[in-house]
């Protein structure tokens, strides 16, 4: 077992580095306080195949692992959360299940744009009545010769405003289970920005990542041609599922990221800050408090890196990315909220970005599965009922 | 013409530099470089020469680098050589110097004479070592300089006692001084860093007895090639750092308001008659021009008065500065290295302190 | 049409230095990187490669350890890397390190429509000589301080800077071009170009490979050859603290105004 990064994968972690300080830090602050989606890093990223990281060179990626892809998710998050989670969303959430469920056909129309940056993803499932309770979909998608109707409105949706692609997910119709209880079938959609019936209405207003693009979706009698069927009907919840398996791990680095960048700006900041005569990195509350809040980000990361390995060697990774998401997401919301704490009043205001840090954390606990569908997905492989 | 040998040492004598000259003036390192040779020449008891390259240079210019120490001036004057192209002038001087032998060549450091030296020192077969900062050919006066520039326990240090030109500079970004010599190869070439030797007072008597001695050599067309398409200066005029008796540096810490930390950084200038300096962090940034670079690679500049403000003082930038004769230090960082070179130093705010230094200069001024 | 671009590895002197007692750099304490000049030389030449297609090979001389520098530089479009090293060649000054390198570009091969890219000068030198004296090892016209380059059929016109100005300068190749970082913005490397970086041919030429090449007079190269040599090396002593004036308020000011009326300063 060797618990060492190849030779390409230490030259992107220096290169995922460089790009994170010199492009995307300068950004960061402004595109917080002005709720600004960097576009412009986005260019930059693309020309670097950092849109299409794990995919391969024939659909147009780079032909990466999902290890180095969750390092680029990680690094950008140490310095913008917001950068992190446009690659994340992108990544896991419209390039991946269009990848691991696509036709030949759909693969080659929508995975070299996505990849090469010049089409940007996103992914419908949560709607106004269903959070948590993903079956609670309302969204309807009806057969009508040659094209779907879909009718419903997504809210909550990451990258919504930018995007060009969105995988949605939608009720097909019903079927009545061996109890004779009605289950709905659910299926999985490629809707294009500009299909009659689809639109993005107001972004949200977010206590963190404000940079990210959050809208509402509404689908007015939106046509969606048949061949945009992803997989068959009825697979919808199960590549929902899987989809999010890949977008926790996404999610993961992006927290992962934060709490690394946070440690990182207290250790600076206290040792060039002097009280009672002394530097405060001096004070053993200051050295207790960041060497627990080290240990304990050290120990997410493995999780993290641990479920990247095990989803690129193709073996079942549910639960790894489960515990990855749950460690690091409430890790990330702890060493902030420490982070903040230790830099005192100076923390609290702008002029530093640790309380942009523990605000973009909050999220991490919250999206792509909160922290208690986490406890449900491990408590389940603990076979506790 | 014999065969040229770098290598036959004892057949070179006398100490040489190369004057520059642009649009038919003379630049001031030229001043610098005759003023540093003459110790030299007069330490090694040999002519001083100048070496002008150029188009109907006026003879008052000519003479008057005898007036700035030159015993003699070859000239070499040729329509082709009006403007510096790295083939002509490195033709005309290796020639030249394969036919008279001096053993010291000294060049200024501009971006012609970086350009010039090395193509020179390699057609010539002989060492060439740039930006020096310091010269000596004298043994017991490089001891002396070593005793109050470095570290070194000089009085139980073996040194050779011989006339090997000791050419003395910076290296590794300016952490580290070396002197290197060039012992079995002449003529020992050094470039030197404009703005460090002190020009000598110009001395009439010397003008009028210089000789001046035209060179013959061939220069033809096809010898050149490379073509001059246009000269242009920059549209507005640049900063004159160097020639600045007060300078008054900004760097990183202005990052928060930059164009009021130069406005005030340029305020505190204009009380104390300076101009505004910078740090390379402000020039990358784009908040400056570089011609206010002030560090290892920008200007070095030895001002009565140097101010830094939120300058951290890497040492870079002290390469640039650190001779300036009262250095003020104002920065938030009490730990800042600047605080190390300074003479005076303020912790705090620039944006507080800045104006208020510049109201208790205005009212002493005032007051007298 | 080839693009040879020379590179250096160098200790990052704008990081921590540490300086052993005998007043050498403590090399192990620094971290290594690609010279910055030279960066901007190897992105002018993939800029050349994305207009006209030619063939990139980047040429370092160096201990094996630049190896992952060539790797890294191959990870940003580079096609082809020379290592150049055997011990024979270490401790070389500019003289020698030119005549090196300029039989390692000979051996690789210059065309008529080639060029050679260098930096104008290593962070740890600092002496901007190798390139000019690989010009001239090659009988190759030079363009130093380079800040633009366009290429008008088989003619580059470049813009070289002065300290005041500028001159338009028209050369043909093959001919030699020292790059200064006004040049352009050097690209990071692509994740695509990280993974295929070390399936890129990279060859080693040691001392048996150049040394009976006329260009190599083998008495001038290495640290017994050069013609220059260290005599002495030292740092500079620390000046003595300044005096720190207390507080950084009107009266700080006022009383900093008195001292330097006092010393005549203003």
């Amino acid at each position: 077992m060797d618990l060492h990064l190849s030779k390409e994968q230490e030259m992107l972690r220096k290169m995922y580095h460089d790009f994170a300080e010199n492009e995307v830090k300068p950004l960061a602050q402004e595109v917080d306080e002005d709720e600004r989606f960097p576009m412009e890093t986005v260019e930059k990223m693309s020309k670097l195949g950092m849109m299409g990281i794990y995919f391969p060179k024939e659909y147009g990626g780079a032909g990466g692992d999902v290890l180095s892809y969750a390092m680029a998710v990680e690094e950008l998050s140490k310095v913008c959360g917001t950068t992190g989670v446009i690659v994340s969303a992108h990544t896991s959430l419209c390039c991946a299940p269009i990848y691991e469920h696509g036709t030949e056909e759909q693969k080659k129309k929508y995975l070299p744009k996505l990849c090469s940056g010049e089409w940007i993803g996103a992914f419908g499932l949560t709607e106004p009545g269903a959070g948590t309770d993903a079956q609670g979909q309302q969204t309807t998608a009806v057969l009508e010769g040659d094209h779907y109707v879909l009718n419903g409105s997504k809210i909550f949706i990451t990258n919504a405003g930018v995007a060009n692609v969105f995988v949605i997910i939608a009720v097909t119709g019903h079927h009545l289970n061996a109890k004779g209880r009605k289950i709905k079938d659910i299926s999985a959609f490629i809707v294009e920005r500009d299909f009659k019936g689809f639109s993005v209405s107001k972004p949200e207003k977010k206590m963190g990542i404000r940079g990210s693009s959050t809208s509402e979706l509404v689908m007015e009698d939106c046509i969606v041609p048949k061949e945009n069927l992803l997989g068959k009907e009825g697979q919808g919840f199960k590549i929902a599922m899987e989809t999010l398996d890949g977008g926790r791990i996404g999610i993961a680095s992006q927290a992962l990221g934060l709490a690394e960048g946070a440690i990182e700006e207290t250790v600076k900041y206290t040792k060039e800050r002097v009280q009672f005569g002394k530097r405060i990195s001096q004070f053993q509350n200051t050295q207790f408090q960041l060497a627990d809040m080290y240990a304990k980000t050290e120990a997410a990361k493995w999780l993290v890196y641990s479920a990247a390995m095990k989803k690129q060697n193709h073996e079942p990774y549910t639960v790894d990315a489960a515990m990855a998401k749950l460690v690091a997401a409430e890790t990330a919301s702890d060493v902030t909220r420490r982070c903040v704490q230790l830099f005192g009043g100076y923390g609290y205001t702008r002029e530093y970005p640790v309380e942009r840090m523990m605000r973009d954390a909050k999220i991490t606990e919250i999206y792509e599965g909160t922290s208690e569908v986490q406890r449900i997905v491990i408590s389940g492989h603990l076979g506790l009922k | 013409m014999a065969e040229f040998n770098s290598k036959d040492t004892a057949a070179f004598k006398g100490v040489w530099v190369f004057c520059e000259q642009r649009e038919g003036v003379i630049m001031s390192t030229t001043y610098q470089l005759l003023s540093e040779g003459r110790k030299l020449a007069n330490d090694l008891g040999v002519e001083l020469c100048g070496l002008l390259l150029g188009h109907n240079i006026k003879e008052e210019y000519v003479k008057g680098l005898g007036g700035y120490g030159a015993d003699r001036v070859y000239v070499c004057d040729s329509e082709l050589l009006k403007t510096y192209t790295t083939d002509g002038y490195a033709k005309v001087i290796c020639d030249a110097v394969k036919e008279k032998k001096p053993e010291v060549l000294l060049i200024g450091a501009t971006n012609i004479g970086r350009d010039l030296g090395p193509r020179c020192a390699a057609r010539l077969h002989t060492g060439l070592t740039a930006d020096c900062t310091h010269l000596d050919v004298d043994t017991e006066k490089y001891k002396a300089f070593l005793k109050t520039t470095s570290t070194i326990d000089v009085d139980h240090t073996p040194f050779e006692n011989n006339t090997n030109l000791k050419m003395t500079r910076p290296a590794f970004g300016g952490h580290l001084m070396a002197t290197i010599i060039c012992p079995r190869f002449r003529p020992q070439m050094s470039t030197v860093r404009p703005g460090v030797m002190k020009t000598q007072p110009y001395d009439e008597a010397g003008a009028q007895k210089v000789v001046v001695e035209n060179l013959n050599i061939a220069l033809k067309k096809d010898d050149i090639h490379v073509e001059v398409l246009d000269v242009e200066k920059a549209a507005k005029k640049m900063v004159d750092l160097i020639g600045a008796d007060v300078v008054v540096s900004v760097g990183r810490g202005i990052s928060k308001d930059v164009e009021k930390g130069i406005k005030i950084a340029q305020d505190l200038a204009d009380v104390l008659g300076g101009v505004v300096g910078a740090s390379r962090a402000v020039v990358d940034a784009g908040w400056i021009s570089s011609d206010h670079q002030v560090g290892q690679t920008g200007k070095t500049v030895h001002p009565r008065i140097y101010v830094a403000l939120g300058i951290s003082g890497a040492i870079q930038h002290q390469a640039g500065m650190q001779d300036s004769e009262c250095i003020i230090a104002i920065n938030k960082n009490a730990d800042a290295p600047i605080f190390d070179i300074s003479s005076y130093g303020i912790v705090g705010d620039l944006f507080k302190v800045v104006p208020m230094l510049t109201e208790a200069i205005k009212a002493l001024e005032a007051s007298k | 049409m080839k693009v040879i671009v020379c590179v250096k590895q160098v200790p990052d002197t704008s990081g921590v230095v540490a300086v052993k007692a005998d007043g050498t750099m403590d090399r192990s304490s620094m971290a290594t990187i690609t010279n910055p000049d030279d960066m901007n030389a190897v992105e002018a030449a993939l800029q050349l490669k994305e207009k006209t297609g030619c063939e990139v090979i980047v040429v370092s001389m160096g201990p094996p350890p630049a190896e992952g520098m060539l790797r890294e530089i191959l990870a940003r479009g580079a096609d082809r890397a020379v290592l150049v090293s055997a011990r024979e060649f270490g401790g070389s000054d500019t003289y020698a390190t030119s005549q090196i390198l300029a039989a390692a570009i000979k051996k690789i091969g210059v065309g008529p429509e080639d060029i050679v890219f260098c930096g104008r000068q290593a962070i740890d030198g600092d002496t901007a000589q190798v390139g000019p004296q690989i010009a001239e090892k090659l009988g190759m016209p030079q363009v130093t301080y380079v800040a633009d380059i366009k290429v008008e059929g088989k003619d580059l016109v470049v813009k070289r800077m002065l300290e005041d100005g500028f001159m338009m300068l028209k050369v043909q190749t093959p001919c030699l071009l020292t790059c200064i970082k006004e040049l352009n913005e050097p690209r990071y490397m692509s994740v695509g170009g990280i993974f295929e970086c070390y399936s890129k041919p990279l060859d080693v030429f040691n001392y048996e490979a150049l040394k009976d090449d006329p260009l190599v007079d083998l008495d001038t190269i290495g640290l017994k050859g050069s013609p220059t040599n260290v005599y002495k090396s030292f740092s500079p002593p620390l000046k003595g603290a300044s005096v720190m004036l207390e507080g950084a308020d009107k009266a700080t000011c006022e009383k900093l105004v008195g001292i330097l009326d006092g010393k005549h300063l203003i």
